[in-house]
């Protein structure tokens, strides 16, 4: 078969996989990213008793393969099913997708901790006490303070750590679950034409070339005051000179 | 509990250190076939020639930017079919090549580790003092020392964190050779599982063997880099 033909006949199987790996992604990325901020200043300023079981919880999820995460969840949920079944949560642990899911958020909030740390921490001392200077409560200077300037530290590193779970995001196809991969490996199944794989190769760089463009426009968002305060300072200096 | 993971033929523990002996040996065969490729490509990209170059950084963006899975379908499906087309047009007669998933997942990784790692051998070369190596001409050394008392021993240094955590990465990426049927960790865990129907038991227990490798590797790495670093001034 020719490679377009291949597309041609297949492509709605394709695209559809294409719709469940953006869900399974932007879902898991999403939910990660509501609870690493507050694991994360656990991590910066939590104290001893706090500290070790996040410390544990992010070894184990950093050194153990996602692959082997997800069957002990999927798979280890059958050791658990009259009691899971009693709690009425048998339904949710039986789809593969919600376990795909569930194991991605996880692990994915692991990774977004360890990076917020690292903005955290990258935030100067000094807009911390000027923010206590002028009275702000703790609150509002995570709020207003910190938070925005080590998100814009982080940023980077975060688009990265999405993009590796959208790559991670393929082994879902393991345990039947027809995101890209999964349909890439039922097309092959029926035709054994080798381009299928070339296909769901492209699909994957488009993607990220697509989430990267979408990235680097919120991070010029995220700055925008930094860039306004450039022109202002050449607005400014053009005025002076005009009143000169 | 203790039965479950006794040696012998009533316990699964011979059967899971076999698996996990073989995933030691692909990731170990894997590493320097990848770190090689890796200097390739990086030497490519790092090239005056405007193609090599080119060819070079196509090959890190599009590598870097597949699912490892993929590649590893790729090439298991793909290459072992490739080669029985060459080999049916060259040889009629001789029987098909079955490539094993050993090797299939060699090439992979090999090739997943390449992409990676020759990222980090650019950016160390590219980190090096130009002015070194200017020294190393003055003093009427050819390339090739300069490449080997100058460069080599401080592109290691400052590549040394980096090509770490994509030893842990491929280390955790062995998993994936267990969906094309290599008897690794992985894949003899499940097979315990199978017939134990203890699917928790033995997959927490896998993860502990990982997670014993992976904190064992970053410690074996942490004095690697106190070596790699004891002849730097500290600032």
């Amino acid at each position: 078969m020719h490679p377009i033909e291949v597309l041609g006949t297949y492509w709605q199987q394709f695209l559809t996989g294409a719709g469940i790996t953006v869900a399974l992604t932007g879902l898991s990325a999403i939910l990660a990213a509501v609870i690493a901020p507050l694991l994360a200043l656990v991590r910066v300023a939590g104290n001893r008793w706090a500290q070790w079981p996040l410390r544990l919880y992010i070894s184990f999820m950093r050194g153990t393969p996602l692959l082997a995460q997800l069957f002990l969840v999927y798979y280890g949920a059958g050791q658990f099913r009259p009691t899971l079944e009693a709690w009425g949560l048998w339904s949710f642990f039986r789809d593969p997708f919600n376990c795909a899911l569930l194991v991605f958020a996880v692990n994915s909030t692991a990774y977004q901790t360890e990076i917020l740390r690292g903005g955290i921490q990258g935030v100067p001392p000094g807009e911390v006490e000027a923010a206590r200077a002028v009275g702000m409560t703790r609150v509002q200077t995570l709020r207003r303070v910190v938070f925005p300037h080590a998100y814009r530290i982080a940023w980077p590193a975060l688009g990265n750590e999405i993009i590796l779970l959208m790559k991670a995001s393929a082994i879902a196809s393991v345990v039947t679950v027809f995101d890209i991969m999964g349909r890439t490996r039922q097309v092959f199944a029926k035709t054994f034409d080798f381009s299928a794989y070339l296909w769901a190769a492209l699909l994957y760089l488009a993607l990220t070339a697509i989430f990267i463009a979408l990235w680097r426009l919120a991070e010029a968002r995220l700055s925008r005051h930094i860039d306004a305060r450039e022109r202002g300072v050449g607005t400014e200096a053009v005025t002076r000179g005009a009143g000169a | 509990m203790t039965d479950l993971f006794a040696f012998g033929d009533t316990g699964w523990g011979d059967e899971i250190l076999h698996g996990l002996l073989v995933t030691i040996e692909l990731a170990l065969v894997t590493l320097p076939v990848g770190l090689a490729l890796g200097f390739l490509v990086a030497f490519a990209a790092l090239s005056q020639n405007r193609a090599l170059r080119t060819l070079g950084n196509g090959y890190t963006t599009v590598m870097r930017g597949i699912p490892e899975i993929l590649t590893l379908f790729v090439v298991y499906n793909g290459l072992g079919m490739g080669l029985n087309a060459a080999l049916s047009r060259l040889a009629p007669d001789a029987a098909p090549i079955d490539l094993s998933p050993f090797l299939a997942g060699v090439i992979a990784l090999a090739l997943v580790f390449a992409a990676f790692s020759a990222e980090v051998i650019r950016g160390a070369f590219n980190a090096l003092d130009p002015g070194q190596v200017e020294a190393g001409r003055a003093i009427g050394m050819t390339p090739g020392k300069i490449l080997r008392r100058i460069k080599l021993p401080q592109v290691w240094r400052f590549a040394l964190p980096g090509l770490g955590n994509l030893w842990i990465n491929m280390l955790k990426d062995t998993a994936l050779v267990s969906v094309i049927a290599l008897n690794d960790l992985m894949r003899m865990t499940k097979v315990a599982v199978g017939v134990t129907k203890q699917p928790f038991t033995f997959y927490l227990f896998a993860c502990l063997l990982y997670w014993a490798m992976c904190v064992l590797s970053e410690q074996v790495l942490a004095q690697m880099e106190r070596r790699a670093n004891r002849g730097v001034r500290r600032v």
